[in-house]
Formats: structure tokens, sequence, C-alpha cells
């Protein structure tokens, strides 16, 4: 009698998550409305620009269809400060590589591939005034990071408050939930690789483990207010590895720089070779987390919107069930990346912290 | 033709990731074939390989990304 009331919630759980996906499908016929231009003037599809456009960086949150919600753009020169809405830059609706508008303050700034470059009175790049210029401006990537600091404060807040709450009791809710990552991290990446002295980078380990996660999850949904590609962005992953080697550096005990600088059971005439070598690791170290990050979830987007693109560049209804089908299970590959690659950061950087601070034996 | 030279680098790259991740997971298997009691740990070490030799293979798909602009 259990059985059978299991099975049923099972396939009526099932057959919700597959009508949820297939209404997906209606999705890719509006996008068609998109090409129609006046007549005669079809522009043809060029998925590589569409593609790199979704990848980076906009001063705009694109939220649906045509809509935008401009952001502010602030920026440093040696005029000083300025704050300005990026609907003064925007190009006209609609179309793709039309006059964008120029923005008169200090300076004439023009954005210029999704960057905002300084012109001059004939609207060419003056790359000098360019070089000084700071840019501040909160994009879409920065308000996708708030938006998933909102999500981490919230859940851990709560989470630790109900532990303080619940003194001594059985965890209950969004803490039952929480708990078993937090020992996984602890216990499968902390202790291993740290040894006894995990607690002091238990802080750490934690934070970059689900920061990663809930930005490359935030990212992976399709719509407003997802879909940014956060940790694909090599800003953010660059200050990621910064950290671990600030940390992983600073935390060296004598062992660990003595290995570094002064090897024992070595000729003296290689020490600078040995110097080199030791310095180029550590800095290749954070660098190769880096550039992992990065990769693989930029990798993943271009991949689900290569295959998003093969609607358009076929013209046919026919391909978009194949086409949301592979995206399906790239979706689904990229839930098993997005974890992936927040568990391999965090593990790499609990095994570099360790290297850094463990005893010496011989 | 820098575009297709930077297609065929990550075509390259991707030949070297197929390969090794296909012997990871070959003796990956081969292990778990013979001591099924430790088919987790070995999992868990498969995907942690997987992991990095993909990281490796990506290097490359961004430098190739480089040759696009």
């Amino acid at each position: 009698m259990y059985k059978s009331s299991i099975l049923k919630t099972k396939i009526f759980t099932l057959l919700r998550i597959c009508a949820v996906f297939l209404t997906l499908t209606a999705f890719s016929i509006p996008a068609f409305s998109q090409e129609e231009h006046a007549e005669g003037a079809e522009k043809k599809f060029e998925p590589s620009e569409v593609i790199l456009e979704h990848i980076a960086d906009s001063h705009s949150l694109h939220i649906i269809g045509h809509t935008h919600l401009p952001l502010p753009v602030i920026i440093y020169t040696d005029k000083g400060l300025e704050i300005f809405s990026s609907a003064r830059l925007a190009h006209e609706a609609g179309e793709h590589e039309t006059e964008a508008g120029i923005y008169k303050g200090n300076y004439n700034y023009k954005l210029v591939n999704d960057k905002v470059k300084i012109v001059n009175e004939t609207g060419e790049i003056d790359e000098a005034a360019t070089g000084k210029l700071y840019d501040f401006s909160i994009t879409r990537n920065v308000v996708s990071m708030w938006m998933s600091i909102a999500f981490l404060l919230i859940i851990f807040l709560s989470v630790s408050s109900a532990y303080k709450k619940r003194q001594g009791k059985a965890p209950k809710g969004l803490q039952s939930f929480i708990e078993p990552i937090i020992l996984f991290v602890r216990d499968d990446i902390a202790r291993p690789n740290i040894g006894y002295k995990y607690q002091r980078f238990m802080p750490l380990l934690l934070t970059v483990f689900f920061f990663i996660w809930i930005n490359n999850l935030i990212g992976l949904v399709p719509f407003f207010p997802g879909g940014s590609n956060l940790t694909g962005n090599i800003a953010v992953t660059l200050v990621l590895s910064v950290i671990t080697l600030l940390v992983v550096n600073l935390n060296g005990n004598k062992h660990y720089w003595q290995h570094v600088f002064v090897p024992g059971d070595v000729p003296v005439w290689i020490w600078p070779l040995w110097w080199v070598i030791e310095l180029v690791g550590i800095i290749s170290k954070p660098f190769a987390l880096m550039i992992r990050l990065f990769a693989n979830i930029t990798a993943g987007h271009i991949i689900v919107l290569s295959l998003i693109s093969l609607i358009f560049v076929f013209k046919s209804f026919a391909i978009a069930p194949v086409s949301v089908a592979f995206v399906v299970f790239m979706d689904v590959l990229e839930l098993l990346v997005a974890a992936l690659q927040a568990f391999i950061f965090t593990l790499l950087t609990a095994l570099f912290i360790g290297t850094a601070i463990e005893e010496h034996h011989h | 033709m820098i575009g297709s030279i930077a297609a065929l680098g990550a075509g390259l790259a991707v030949i070297g990731a197929g390969i090794g991740i296909g012997q990871i997971g070959g003796k990956a298997c081969e292990g778990i074939a013979r001591q099924p009691e430790a088919a987790s740990k070995i999992q868990t070490a498969m995907i942690i390989a997987a992991a990095l030799v993909e990281g490796v293979a990506l290097f490359a798909v961004v430098v190739s990304f480089l040759g696009l602009k």
C-alpha cells in the first residue's frame, strides 16, 4: 500500500517535470519574430555574434523580449566621477549595429563592443583617454552577483539562527538540507587535505564552494533574473584565484618557504633555476584554478546557446524538438559541471592550503 | 583564416581530452570490476581526475577564443 502511493507521487512529479520541459519548446516560436525587419532587408543570423553577446557582460538587464532595464554606468576619469544611465548609450531598439548613442559628460562616451570608450567629436575612439578611464559600472554580472550574495546570506543566516535556536535538537527544514553539504565539505575536502588545523579555513572553503555553486546554477537559468554568466567572467574567477593565492602564501609556514627558496639536497648551481620553477609553480596553480572554472562554465553556456541557435540557422520548427532535447541533456550535464567545478575549486584550494601548512616530517 | 585555425586548435585539444578521460574511465571501470566494494572511492577519484584533465583541454579552448578576435 505504501509502495503504490510513493510510486504515484513519483510518476506525478515526473509528468510535471516533462510537462514543464515540453512547454519550453513553445518558447522557440516567439523568438522568430525578432527576425522580421523591413521587407526584403532580412539580416542573416550570425550565431557567433549572438552567442558572444550572451556570454559577455552588458550594461543593461535583458528582461524579456525587447525589454531592457538600463543599469547605471559609473565612470572615473581624470576629470572626476560620472554616473549616468546606460539608456543614454543604448542602441536603438530591435537592431544590432546601428548608431550607439553618445553621452556627453566630461568626455564623450560611447559603447563599443559593450565597453565604454571615449570618443572625440568626429566619433573616433580616443585611445589615450580611454586608457585612463576606470569603469565601475553596475553591469549585469554585478547585479547577478548581488542577487547570489543575497541568496547566500538569506540561506545561511537562517540556517545558523536555526542552529542557535534549536540547540541540541535534531536539525529541521533548510538546516537538514544544508548540514550534509557542510559536513561533506568538512569531512571530504577540508579534513583530509588540511589536517588537524582545518577549522581556521572552513569559512573560506565553505564560502568559495557555495558561492561558485550558486553562481553556476543561477547562470544556467535561461530567463530573468538568472542567465548571466558570472563565473564565466574571467575577472570574477581571477579574484577567487587571487584569494586562494593570498591565503596559501600568507599561511605558508617556515618549512613551505624553505622548500621554495632553500631546497635541501640540491646542488647550489641549480638554485636559480629552482627559484624560477618554484615561483612559476606558485603562480600557475591559482592561474589554473581561474582558467578551469572560467572555461568550463563559459564552454557550457556556449554549447547550450549553439544548440539553440541551430533552430535559427535552419529556420524551421522541425528542428526545435531535437534542439530542445539536446539542450535539456546539455543542461543536465551542466548541472553536474556546476557542482563539480565548485567541488574541484574548493578541493584544490584545500590541497594547496594543506601543502602550505603541513608540518615537516622526514 | 585565423578563425578556422583557432577552431582546428580547439579540435586537436579535444582529441587529447577525449583520450585522457577515456583512459581514466576505462581504468576506473577495471578497478571497480576487480573490487566492487571500492566502487564509490574509485568513482570519486575518477571524477576528480576527469575534471583536472578537462581543465587542461579547456585551456586550449580558451587560447583558441583569443584567436577569434
